[in-house]
């Protein structure tokens, strides 16, 4: 079990609206433009600010030149609540000199290095959200087959994907039976029946994979999916 | 929690990088084994299934709430290669679409919870299933083991990684002891929600679990007659 992640409300699959430079450029050169960027991002040394300010500009222009809203992605940024929190207490849990902020005695190493954390992670979560938000998650693929991943991987990433809203709907009908019938499925009380339910959610999911599987095979599957 | 840009230093990143990579690649030619050319579809619905498991939020206490991680859940569920293809997928997926653990740091979160967690979780399991009687009921328990033991495993070479690369001048022994400590009690969630997914399953469909198939195989077809009055 990992700490909680608030994004979950969000699966992925809704289309990309719009339409911009950004949104046509070439997925796996978007992929590699994040990845370079935020190389550079994390290997910035903690107090270079101006260097930061730069970073976020440029991310800045390219979300303002690919006009996604930023009321569709701040909401999202919440998935980084988890490590905002362990920022926040950096300088409070930090050794080194202590100096007084707000009167408030903290680690100086420790708020320089939580500033850091904080603006890193930042950056890194709105570029991936960008990415996320200017591109079809089936271009994705195909940029990442560009980038020579494996096929058998980006096959499986494929499938994923596609059953990812029937599954996830699936689980959510189990929820709202559970709901109905009484079961408070956030209660370790009712653990068990929970179990049981991701047990018969495992079971289908194999279950459908071998379905499709078949039904591959009757269209012709060789191994390699036709393009 | 997954590990976001900046967290550890670049070069610590590109190096569980290129681990992730390698191991990536092997468990591509292992999932091969465990399911054939059957791997692309169940790879990608195993996949699926554990990103719903992980979806289910549970209250840990504190006013927080956990979820399951499920590596040792899908390794004993539908074999180590394949969870190791499974969790890293998921990893990437959650990366690139939603923004949940960094890019750069792909390769730590799949190196610490698509392998990590995996290999212990399969570890364990495997050596409780030689030393324990072969029984279908012995299954669940030993894939709880598993599971307790993967999560603090997985905290304590995430921690090592820090050491290494950790941005943060905070003392070590302290990280330690917290990521250990918090690491141990997610782990007990963890334990228990595995052992009860994977008994249900055993006992309605013991052949799905690939944890439980050479058990299975050792069965012999009864025939028995029945005398009817």
């Amino acid at each position: 079990m990992g700490t909680g992640h608030a994004h979950r409300s969000h699966v992925p699959g809704e289309r990309p609206r719009g339409d911009s430079p950004v949104h046509r450029a070439p997925a796996h050169l978007k992929v590699l433009a994040l990845l370079g960027f935020m190389l550079v991002v994390v290997a910035t040394p903690r107090e270079a600010y101006p260097v930061f300010a730069l970073e976020a500009a440029v991310l800045l222009g390219v979300i303002a030149v690919s006009r996604v809203p930023l009321r569709h992605l701040l909401p999202r940024m919440v998935v980084e609540v988890p490590f905002v929190v362990f920022a926040v207490l950096m300088p409070f849990i930090a050794h080194g000199p202590r100096t007084d902020v707000l009167g408030v005695s903290v680690s100086e190493p420790g708020l320089v290095a939580g500033l850091a954390l904080l603006v890193k992670g930042s950056i890194g979560v709105l570029a991936s959200l960008t990415l996320a938000a200017t591109t079809h998650p089936q271009d994705l693929l195909r940029g990442l087959q560009r980038l020579r991943t494996p096929d058998l991987l980006v096959q499986i990433m494929g499938f994923m994907i596609r059953y990812l809203q029937v599954v996830t709907a699936e689980l959510g009908r189990m929820m709202t039976a559970l709901r109905s019938r009484g079961c408070d499925p956030r209660s370790p009380r009712h653990w068990p029946v929970l179990a049981r339910s991701l047990g018969a959610l495992f079971i289908r999911s194999y279950e459908r994979g071998e379905r499709v599987h078949l039904a591959m095979l009757s269209r012709g599957y060789d191994g390699k999916l036709p393009t | 929690m997954h590990v976001p840009d900046g967290f550890l230093d670049a070069p610590t990143s590109v190096a569980t990088g290129v681990v992730a990579t390698a191991a990536v690649a092997v468990a591509l030619r292992g999932a091969r084994r465990e399911l054939d050319d059957r791997t692309a579809p169940m790879a990608g619905l195993v996949a699926t299934f554990v990103f719903a498991a992980q979806m289910v939020n549970f209250p840990v206490g504190a006013g927080t709430s956990g979820h399951l991680m499920g590596g040792a859940l899908a390794a004993v569920l539908a074999g180590p290669w394949t969870a190791v293809l499974c969790l890293s997928v998921v990893l990437v997926v959650q990366a690139l679409l939603m923004a949940d653990g960094g890019i750069t740091a792909l390769g730590t979160n799949i190196t610490l919870i698509g392998i990590v967690t995996v290999a212990v979780g399969w570890a364990v399991f495997a050596l409780l299933r030689r030393v324990l009687p072969s029984r279908l009921a012995v299954v669940a328990p030993a894939a709880a083991v598993g599971a307790l033991l993967s999560v603090p495993v997985a905290a304590l070479v995430f921690t090592g990684l820090f050491a290494l690369g950790g941005n943060v001048p905070v003392d070590l022994g302290a990280v330690l002891a917290a990521m250990l400590g918090w690491h141990t009690v997610i782990g007990i969630g963890e334990a228990v929600v595995t052992g009860l997914v994977v008994a249900s399953v055993v006992s309605s469909r013991p052949d799905l679990v690939h944890g439980a198939r050479s058990l299975l195989s050792e069965r012999e077809l009864e025939t028995r007659t029945i005398e009817i009055a």
